[in-house]
């Protein structure tokens, strides 16, 4: 495979495991890149990417433009927030307004569900989905997979966990469907509030309702962020309490493989979902996941101009 | 005067007189004439064959939003009853949630008067159980049972105080009137979008379980228990609220329920690709329940199909699916869905007019639902094998806020009289008027 059939990015769930490989190989020969110390490449010259955030992000957002940059595109940001839904104008009619200026890609990420596939229907530029709501957040899942291919050397067969808030994380979904598709087991736990009810399964993952369970001979453990002023006080009664059955402390880390490795989508609420020890620790790749998300982000553009 | 009808060849399908048969149908004054076999037309008699058609009591439509006052470009009276006569409806009631809420004499004569001026199909106001259905006060059942309504519900809305509905159960017995719940757990709802499940987690949208319908529907016939006021289910959608109202009726508690066409036609799966035309509350289900709302329809636990035709523009459902209004049009699609149910074998052409005609006429209390020597000539003359494509322009509604567009469907309404008179004759079937010659 050498092109995407996908036109946009909107989710794992409408990329084959031909194209998720074909992304990580880019990713991987454009990673040499930000090593260089001219850092560009004239891919997307002429191009024009807006990113269009109507959620606070620092690095995604910045993941995103320095990937653009890095390949020689005009880049554009607009933190749209509520602003323009306040002053009465639809979403569709804003995304009209700068589709009208030309752009070529619009980098979407949307507190509802489903916002990039509906831009999709009324804008002929290509989206990507940098985060919709509680549905996917494909370029985290594609940088997680890329880290762990890099660090292990495949994925296929590995046990993957994810500890934490599934039921409401986008970057949980995206990278159970990912890992999934790329042929790893994986196994997601945490409070039963925040897990689908009832559910043995989960889009192809096993549920554990025991930590220790999901954590036994993981080859990865990616913990994600506890938001409770998000979720709602009755989901988790405190944070002290979550640490100590949920996070993710040195003890629990022996429960997995040796060399086991220990990932976040950040930003980190250290000593609640991970403990200082394990995030600085040895086995951490942390900070290598934020270098890869350029990485990724840079084959996403490449590809889907390298289709058309 | 108008000139007597003379229906022949016609299948006549009457639950509440227990009748199915090929004959003929006199329409004579307004009212029904005489039913039978070679009948002898009168001499002046229009008479119309109807080749094997179906003849039934004019359908009556027991749950609809009709918009006005307030929402006009949504719906209005006019827009919304002509909908109604194009689908086959001689008669529809409509919910209070409209802009005044209709919690006075004074809005529900308004829409009586704007009912009268349309002059389509027949209007039966539900009025609010508590004003401006905040859930907090009741409104005066009696003085709005003298300007015209029907019934009570807060429809759109649970009431969430457990007290006041024990007390509107209690004070409408006064009145020998009906209450009609809209049960849903506000708390175990809240911010969900769609059914709680597989779906919903594959879409990435808040899901509202079967537990929040569910609960409410067992807290309103433990009331109903209590009280011994009348109660009716709106809109049934789960497999555990007809579980929930079988039992009850089998210990004698007394309670209706209904159900609408999209939860015995469409389940979650409609949702996939964010379509806002399957969001809806309450949302759409599993097979599972879609199949155990048949169950009820066929064991009598439903008693009714009634549409919850809930119209709304672009501006609300164009959007984000977050942001999208809750709801569908459904007069002009309800026959053909719930003939699927007499096509696939589940229940008979009988139980059918009797869940849409004679079954919402009993449980409301209004005329209607019987081709009794006598009775008035509200009647919907069916075509149950025409296929048709659902388009915008075939719509009477001012909306087209629908799943089904651009569906083929199957079975329509062809002539609809009220009083006698020809509301809906697309093919000018009574096209002289009487006393034309
Ligand atoms: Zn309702």
């Amino acid at each position: 495979m050498k092109c995407l059939n996908a036109r946009h990015i909107l989710g794992i769930s409408t990329l084959s495991p031909g194209e998720i490989s074909l992304i990580l190989d880019t990713a991987e020969s454009l990673k040499e890149i930000l090593d260089r110390p001219i850092k560009k490449v004239p891919l997307l010259r002429g191009k024009t990417v807006v990113h269009l955030f109507f959620e606070p992000s620092t690095r995604t957002r910045l993941s995103f433009e320095l990937a653009a940059k890095r390949l020689g595109a005009d880049t554009l940001g607009i933190s749209a927030g509520a602003s323009s839904v306040k002053k009465g104008e639809t979403l569709i009619d804003t995304a009209r307004n700068i589709e009208a200026m030309r752009p070529d890609v619009i980098v979407i990420r949307h507190p509802y569900s489903g916002t990039p596939h509906l831009l999709t229907k009324y804008i002929s530029s290509t989206v990507i989905n940098a985060g919709d709501g509680i549905n996917e957040h494909p370029s985290q899942a594609l940088l997680d997979a890329f880290t762990v291919r890099e660090h292990l050397g495949h994925i296929k067969g590995l046990k993957i966990a994810i500890l934490g808030d599934i039921a409401h994380s986008r970057v949980a979904h995206s990278d159970i469907l990912a890992f999934t598709k790329m042929g790893a087991e994986v196994v997601v736990s945490g409070p039963a509030t925040l897990l689908p009810p009832r559910q043995t399964e989960v889009l192809g993952a096993r549920v554990a309702l025991r930590v220790e369970e999901a954590l036994e001979d993981a080859d990865a453990i990616i913990a994600l962020r506890i938001q409770r002023e998000r979720q709602g006080r009755s989901l988790v009664p405190s944070k002290r309490e979550y640490a100590r059955f949920f996070g993710l402390g040195p003890e629990k880390v022996r429960l997995a493989r040796p060399g086991v490795l220990i990932m976040h989508p950040g930003p980190i609420n250290r000593g609640v979902e991970m403990a200082p020890e394990v995030a600085d620790g040895p086995y951490s790749v942390i900070l290598d996941q934020v270098t890869n998300g350029v990485a990724v982000r840079m084959a996403l553009l490449a590809l889907l101009f390298k289709k058309s | 005067m108008m000139r007597p009808l003379l229906f022949t060849n016609a299948r006549i399908i009457d639950p509440s007189q227990d009748w199915d048969f090929s004959g003929e149908l006199l329409v004579k004054d307004g009212v029904i004439g005489a039913a039978g076999q070679s009948l002898e037309a009168p001499q002046d008699a229009r008479v119309i064959d109807l080749e094997g058609k179906w003849l039934v009591p004019g359908l009556i439509d027991m749950h609809v939003h009709l918009r006005e006052p307030g929402e006009e470009y949504k719906e209005t009276i006019e827009t919304g009853t002509a909908a109604a006569v194009a689908g086959g409806f001689t008669a529809v009631a409509c919910m209070p949630n409209t802009r005044p809420v209709n919690d006075s004499a004074g809005v529900t004569q308004f829409i009586l008067e704007k009912a009268r001026r349309a002059a389509k199909a027949r209007v039966f106001p539900i009025a609010a159980i508590t004003l401006g259905q905040k859930g907090e006060q009741l409104t005066e059942f009696g003085d709005l049972l003298s300007a015209g309504a029907v019934a009570f519900s807060d429809d759109g809305l649970p009431v969430r105080n457990a007290r006041v509905m024990r007390h509107a159960l209690e004070y409408v017995r006064n009145f020998d009137a009906l209450i009609i719940s809209h049960s849903e757990e506000p708390e175990l709802s809240r911010g969900g979008l769609m059914n709680e499940g597989r779906v919903s987690v594959s879409l990435g949208l808040k899901g509202i379980p079967a537990a929040a319908e569910e609960v409410a529907v067992f807290r309103d016939v433990a009331l109903a228990e209590l009280t011994g006021g009348r109660l009716h289910i709106a809109h049934v959608s789960t497999r555990g609220s007809v579980e929930i109202v079988r039992r009850a009726k089998a210990r004698g508690v007394a309670i209706t329920a209904e159900t609408a066409p999209h939860y015995f036609s469409l389940t979650e799966e409609a949702v996939i690709g964010y379509n806002t035309s399957a969001k809806m509350y309450p949302p759409l289900r599993t097979e599972e329940d879609r199949m155990a709302i048949i169950e009820g329809l066929k064991d009598g636990t439903i008693d009714a199909i009634a549409t919850d035709h809930a119209p709304h523009s672009v501006i609300e459902k164009e959007c984000e699916f977050q942001l999208a209004a809750n709801g569908i049009i459904g007069l002009e699609t309800s026959v053909a869905l719930s003939l699927n149910l007499v096509r696939s074998g589940y229940i008979s052409a009988s139980q059918l007019i009797r869940c849409m005609s004679s079954s919402p006429s009993r449980i409301l209390g209004v005329p209607g639902g019987s081709l009794a020597t006598g009775d008035p000539a509200d009647i919907s003359i069916i075509d149950p094998e025409v296929v048709f494509t659902l388009t915008r322009e075939s719509l009477h509604s001012m909306s087209h806020n629908s799943p089904f567009l651009g569906e083929t469907l199957q079975g329509k309404a062809i002539l609809t009289l009220i009083d006698g008179r020809p509301v809906y004759d697309p093919e000018g079937n009574c096209s002289h008027p009487p006393g034309q010659q």
